[in-house]
């Protein structure tokens, strides 16, 4: 791989990291009134429970030193944050650092995210391909194309109207949760279907909601592909449709989806952090759901800082792996 | 031009079924809440204005919900609002973002350099993630804030899209000509420019509105909305007081429903204006 592509990609996310890390300190610092007591105003305005706010107000000033100079405090901020991935205190599981509340719930989140992310990837693209293939059936392209609507509504709408059809009118899948409570934690086969088949709803919303998109831009490049004269040649060459269509179509046209995949990871995980509060899936979502409800300051911080963090991370290795995909890439040089 | 257009646009209308539909839907989740103060009282929409939990009836055709506020009157207020957030957001983002796009595009060099990182960059940053801390940092969240606020997520894209059109614009003929002729920069942007980016400006903005709704919406599920009276904040008061499992489907099916009819709306309208904008978009289609 070339070693400037390497390092241009390395800077850039660490640029993203700092550059947020900064805005985060700009927001807690600049904003016209104290966020804490601001949060805790609001919660208190929606009913939530503001159980310990005198000590979380005296603890910020305390641990923030806000009497000393503000690039004292940044520094110190950042060093913290960077450096020692130290995120704070949770105030509602007091005295326990910041960094063990989300941990645990890191491979739900993961878990989920990655299956539904990558099935929908592949499955969308695979329509999308189909529905531009002259060989599909009609009715196919029709059934292809309505997906294309349902990516329109957002996750959180999809969820609560599957929640409803799936669970509570036809009750198919639990209402809710990662696992049945109580079960065993072993890891038999039992567990793991128990497990499959509370996630399946939680997936469900996310993938429905992707594969539209996934079926229209793969669409748009199928259309740029189709004209293209090593399509001709594979015909003239009297190969299978089916495998014309695998190598030669969709495997090109798929090229441009990888980079489309990593601008669209933001707006995924924003989506799933919904989808869990709805489904009460223990994952990151539910804890930034719990922190807000209790003004838990420092676990909301903690939660977007993992989301950007994450999302910066992931855009990076998909960065790094897409050169492999494409060879041209890497000769490219300047913008890729 | 303008003549061009309005053609352009008249003949989409008749042929493009997408968005007639599109058009319906927003009108009749618009025109009704627009238009409710002359025949629903929304005073009902405040707390204990009615009974707890009642179930439709002629009195509440959408019944009430657990604060004793009246379904329907909440999305008659409800609506209106999120729409309101949805137009602040997008203006400001396709505003900022024709600005930006103009200026990378037009001038290049250095100040395109710089704006087109800050685009890079912020596009991997999650605008949600960014906002979550905005929305917890404000003791009172107004709409025109809320607004405010959501328009982070929703400047960028049109920012690109404007910039990478001007850079094809600006080697075409008659801009170049225009330079030659010694005319200023500004009008050379307000007069050859402009004009020519308007198509793809609307479609940015339909775009950008249902990107702002969207964010906002998000907000306010998580419990960030403040007092406002919107969509969103009537779907958190129905998921925080489990309205599903207790079997109230008249308070949070409606707010979902329109909730779609707006999100389908705008998908319907925003698409088929892209191909209005970019013929190229309408010829790989058929």
């Amino acid at each position: 791989m070339d070693l400037r592509y390497l390092l241009k990609r390395l800077v850039s996310f660490v640029v993203t990291i700092l550059v947020s890390a900064t805005l985060m300190f700009i927001l807690t610092r600049l904003t016209p009134n104290d966020p804490i007591q601001a949060l805790l105003g609001r919660m208190a305005a929606t009913g939530s429970n503001i159980e310990g706010g005198a000590e979380l107000v005296a603890m910020y000033r305390e641990r923030f030193g806000l009497d000393q100079p503000i690039l004292v405090q940044y520094l110190s901020y950042m060093s913290n944050l960077i450096l020692r991935g130290d995120f704070g205190y949770s105030l509602a599981y007091f005295p326990a650092p910041v960094l063990p509340v989300i941990a645990g719930a890191i491979p739900w989140t993961l878990g989920l995210f990655l299956v539904s992310t990558i099935f929908a990837f592949v499955a969308g693209n695979l329509l999308g391909a189909l529905a531009t293939w002259p060989s599909t059936p009609r009715p196919l392209r029709y059934v292809i194309y309505a997906l294309a609507p349902v990516s329109a509504i957002p996750y959180y709408i999809l969820a609560l109207l599957l929640l409803y059809l799936l669970a509570v009118i036809f009750p198919v899948f639990p209402i809710g949760g990662a696992r049945t409570a109580g079960g065993d934690q072993s890891l038999g086969l039992a567990n793991i279907l128990d497990i499959v088949h509370h996630a399946v709803l939680p997936g469900l919303s996310i993938v429905l909601a992707l594969l539209g998109f996934w079926v229209l831009s793969m669409r748009g490049a199928m259309a740029l592909v189709k004209g293209e004269s090593y399509l001709m040649y594979a015909r003239a060459r009297g190969l299978r449709d089916r495998r014309i269509f695998m190598r030669y179509a969709v495997r090109n046209a798929s090229l441009p989806q990888v980079t489309a995949l990593a601008l669209d990871l933001g707006k995924v995980v924003s989506g799933q952090v919904l989808v869990e509060i709805i489904f009460s899936y223990p994952g990151v979502g539910y804890v930034l759901y719990n922190a807000l409800r209790t003004a838990d300051y420092f676990v909301i911080q903690g939660v977007v800082m993992f989301v950007i963090i994450s999302v910066a991370l992931a855009t990076l290795i998909l960065d790094l792996v897409y050169p492999l995909l494409d060879p041209r890439i890497s000769y490219r040089d300047g913008q890729a | 031009m303008i003549g061009n257009l309005a053609f352009r646009v008249w003949r989409a209308l008749t042929y493009s079924v997408p968005l007639t539909i599109g058009c319906l839907l927003l009108a009749a989740v618009v025109i009704p809440s627009v238009l409710s103060p002359l025949f629903y009282d929304l005073g009902l929409a405040r707390i204990a204005s009615s009974g707890l939990n009642l179930p439709p009836s002629w009195e509440h055709p959408l019944g009430t919900q657990s604060e004793g506020r009246d379904v329907l009157a909440l999305i008659l207020a409800g609506t209106p609002a999120t729409l309101i957030i949805g137009l602040i957001g997008g203006g400001i983002g396709v505003l900022v973002g024709t600005f930006l796009g103009m200026v990378s595009g037009y001038f290049g060099g250095r100040l395109d350099t710089a704006i087109r990182n800050t685009v890079d960059v912020g596009m991997t940053i999650p605008p949600f993630a960014i906002l979550i801390m905005i929305a917890a940092s404000f003791k009172v969240v107004t709409l025109p804030l809320m607004g405010a606020a959501v328009a982070i997520s929703a400047w960028m894209y049109p920012t690109r899209v404007i910039r990478s059109q001007v850079l094809s614009i600006r080697t075409r003929g008659y801009v170049r000509m225009a330079k030659l002729s010694g005319i200023g920069d500004l009008r050379i942007i307000f007069g050859e420019l402009l004009p020519n980016l308007i198509p793809l400006i609307t479609a940015g903005a339909v775009n950008a509105i249902a990107v702002s709704i969207l964010a906002s919406i998000g907000l306010e599920v998580l419990g960030l909305g403040g007092q406002n009276l919107t969509l969103g904040t009537t779907i958190y008061f129905a998921i925080y007081y489990a309205s599903m499992w207790r079997g109230l489907w008249w308070w949070w099916l409606p707010p979902v429903l329109v909730l779609v009819a707006i999100f389908l709306g705008l998908f319907l309208v925003s698409t088929a204006l892209d191909e209005v904008a970019n013929p190229k978009l309408r010829r790989a289609s058929s």
